[in-house]
């Protein structure tokens, strides 16, 4: 009997998510032969309430874009109206914001780290990043008072200093994520159940990652090398020295040690914003009307490079804001990488852009195409079938996570 | 310091007879082009082919009163982004899309027909973005003669 086509549709509901999504999946079989997506389920006209918003208004709103990366956004946005205003901000309000969007990355992909062992079954790795995210999770909180929407920004600067008792403390805990990751990348590259889960999975070719407009560690992955950080240096990144991590396997394994050579690099250049930090002013007294002219502005979030465009009209509310978040400009890159694949690696496969997936529980319909039948399963359920699934095909985390276990209580 | 940015300017200047206020180096990767519409299609293959800005950053549309704008910002891979702005009349408010060439575009140009009620030709057929599907005809809330509260009201209304 030949096999039969079943429509898939994945989401698109959760509220976790910044972006839900639907994926419309056509299966023969195992293999996803096409795929469509609907976005906008979650379109809250953040961009039109900012047209009737004053622009510090609009900085705390723009925040709130995304839990993970909303320091990603405000600084975006904020980057804009000093532009078109002609603010000079002091050095130290900019190495400021610039530790700030080091230490966001470094939350950022460790919570993804996390979420990539637990789509997989690789539970332990999840337990430890989580666990270590919490170092860093901590120094912002010190920082900032907050461990997300930290509110450090305000137009012309930052509204808190950094304290000479907090630098050792930033430094200890860096230490600390430093020799952690240390670790992971060890696991990356020497356990042979993760390398042969991932490798393979969610294929794509340098070509299609430019072609299709993949941005962040996706692209970096497929060996596209471009990072706004170097390539239109924002904030002081004109004056640190890094590297851009690129991969050449472009897959979700790739994908995985560009993330971890990521947190390597902030570490690094947490470590010379500390030690290059000037002293001084950390904020310029801003207008609160903003002269008409306009600006756009880019920054590298942890996902991909976000794009801001601001335009002014004098008034102390701007005429038009526009916010293209990396999210979007992965989404069909995903469509992409999904078709050809099998069912079971869905969710790594969706994960591995890190479209700020904290907690997946979303709903899925099947429709069997011949008899019209309709059958739900959710996100959990689709993911203990996707490990399951590598599990009879012999590629099993449960000795793994027992072995890393053991080895870290010996330690 | 901005060599760069003035030769394109004067590269796109002599190529396309624009005026030189019509291009802008606002400061260093930064260029503006106020283009017209007609002469978009051209200048745009251009500038990605010829001049190198290979990245499509994004699209932005913008309600101009009497027009309706659309700035597509490209970027090189050295970062310089050619901001390249039509005005098109809002009574027709009709552009072609770039999506073939760029498949990204596809979400942005949804975008400016679901929020400005832009026309965009050539657009492969498929789901709307962003608004939900039951979304009503003619109202496109980027406009700014459009209030969220139109909308709010008849919802109420419904549910009393």
């Amino acid at each position: 009997m030949p096999e039969r086509e079943v429509k898939l549709t994945i989401g698109p509901q959760h509220p976790m998510l910044k972006e839900p999504e639907s994926f419309l999946l056509t299966l023969r079989g195992e293999k996803i032969t096409d795929m469509t997506v609907r976005l906008g389920y979650n379109h809250r006209g953040i961009e039109k309430a900012c047209e009737q918003r004053t622009y510090i208004q609009d900085m705390y709103l723009v925040e709130r874009v995304c839990g993970i990366c909303s320091h990603s956004h405000s600084t975006c946005f904020i980057q804009a109206v000093e532009e078109i205003a002609g603010l000079q901000v002091p050095k130290r309000g900019l190495y400021i914001r610039t530790l700030i969007s080091e230490l966001e990355r470094i939350h950022s992909h460790l919570l993804w780290l996390g979420v990539a062992g637990h789509e997989i079954g690789f539970g332990t790795l999840l337990m430890y990043t989580w666990r270590d995210r919490e170092l860093v999770m901590d120094i912002l909180a010190l920082i900032s008072g907050n461990r997300v929407n930290y509110g450090m920004n305000t137009i012309g600067g930052v509204r808190r200093d950094i304290t000479a008792e907090q630098i050792p403390q930033i430094l200890s805990a860096i230490d600390t994520l430093e020799e952690r990751t240390k670790y992971y990348i060890q696991v990356g590259t020497q356990e042979i159940t993760l390398r042969e889960r991932l490798s393979g999975v969610g294929k794509l070719s340098r070509e299609d990652a430019t072609h299709l407009g993949a941005v962040g560690p996706t692209a970096r992955a497929s060996g596209v090398n471009r990072d706004v950080r170097r390539d239109d240096p924002y904030a002081v990144y004109g004056e640190l020295s890094f590297n851009v991590i690129t991969d050449e396997h472009s897959d979700v394994y790739g994908r995985t040690l560009v993330r971890v050579g990521e947190l390597m690099e902030s570490y690094k250049l947490v470590r010379q914003i500390l030690k290059q930090m000037p002293d001084g002013p950390v904020v310029v007294k801003a207008p609160r009307k903003i002269p008409a002219g306009q600006a756009v502005s880019r920054y590298e979030a942890p996902r991909g490079e976000d794009v801001h465009y601001v335009k002014a009209n004098g008034s102390d509310k701007p005429e038009r804001v526009k916010v293209r978040a990396p999210t979007l400009a992965n989404v069909q890159v995903v469509a992409h990488m999904l078709k050809d694949g099998y069912l079971a690696d869905t969710p790594i496969v969706i994960a591995a852009i890190d479209p700020c997936f904290s907690c997946t529980d979303r709903a899925i319909a099947t429709t069997n195409i011949d008899n019209g039948r309709t059958d739900r399963m959710d996100w959990p359920t689709l993911r203990k079938y996707g490990i399951d699934w590598y599990s009879k095909q012999g590629i099993d985390f449960a000795e793994l996570n027992r072995k890393l276990r053991t080895m870290r209580e010996s330690n | 310091m901005l060599a760069e940015e003035e030769k394109i300017k004067q590269q796109l200047a002599e190529r396309f007879g624009l005026p030189a206020e019509k291009i802008t180096v606002q400061r260093e990767r930064r260029i503006w082009a106020d283009v017209q519409a007609a002469e978009f299609g051209e200048i745009f293959d251009y500038a990605v082919d010829k001049l190198g800005f290979v990245i499509l950053a994004t699209i932005t549309g913008l309600d101009e009163g009497p027009t309706l704008g659309v700035i597509y910002h490209i970027a090189r891979e050295s970062g310089i982004i050619l901001n390249l702005h039509i005005s098109v009349p809002k009574d027709k408010p009709v552009i072609k899309t770039i999506s073939a060439r760029f498949p990204a575009a596809d979400a942005y140009e949804r975008e400016m027909v679901d929020l400005l009620g832009m026309q965009v030709e050539g657009l492969p057929p498929g789901n709307r973005y962003p608004l939900p599907d039951g979304w009503p005809a003619g109202q496109y809330p980027l406009r700014k003669d459009w209030k969220s509260d139109t909308i709010g009201k008849t919802e109420v209304t419904e549910n009393a």
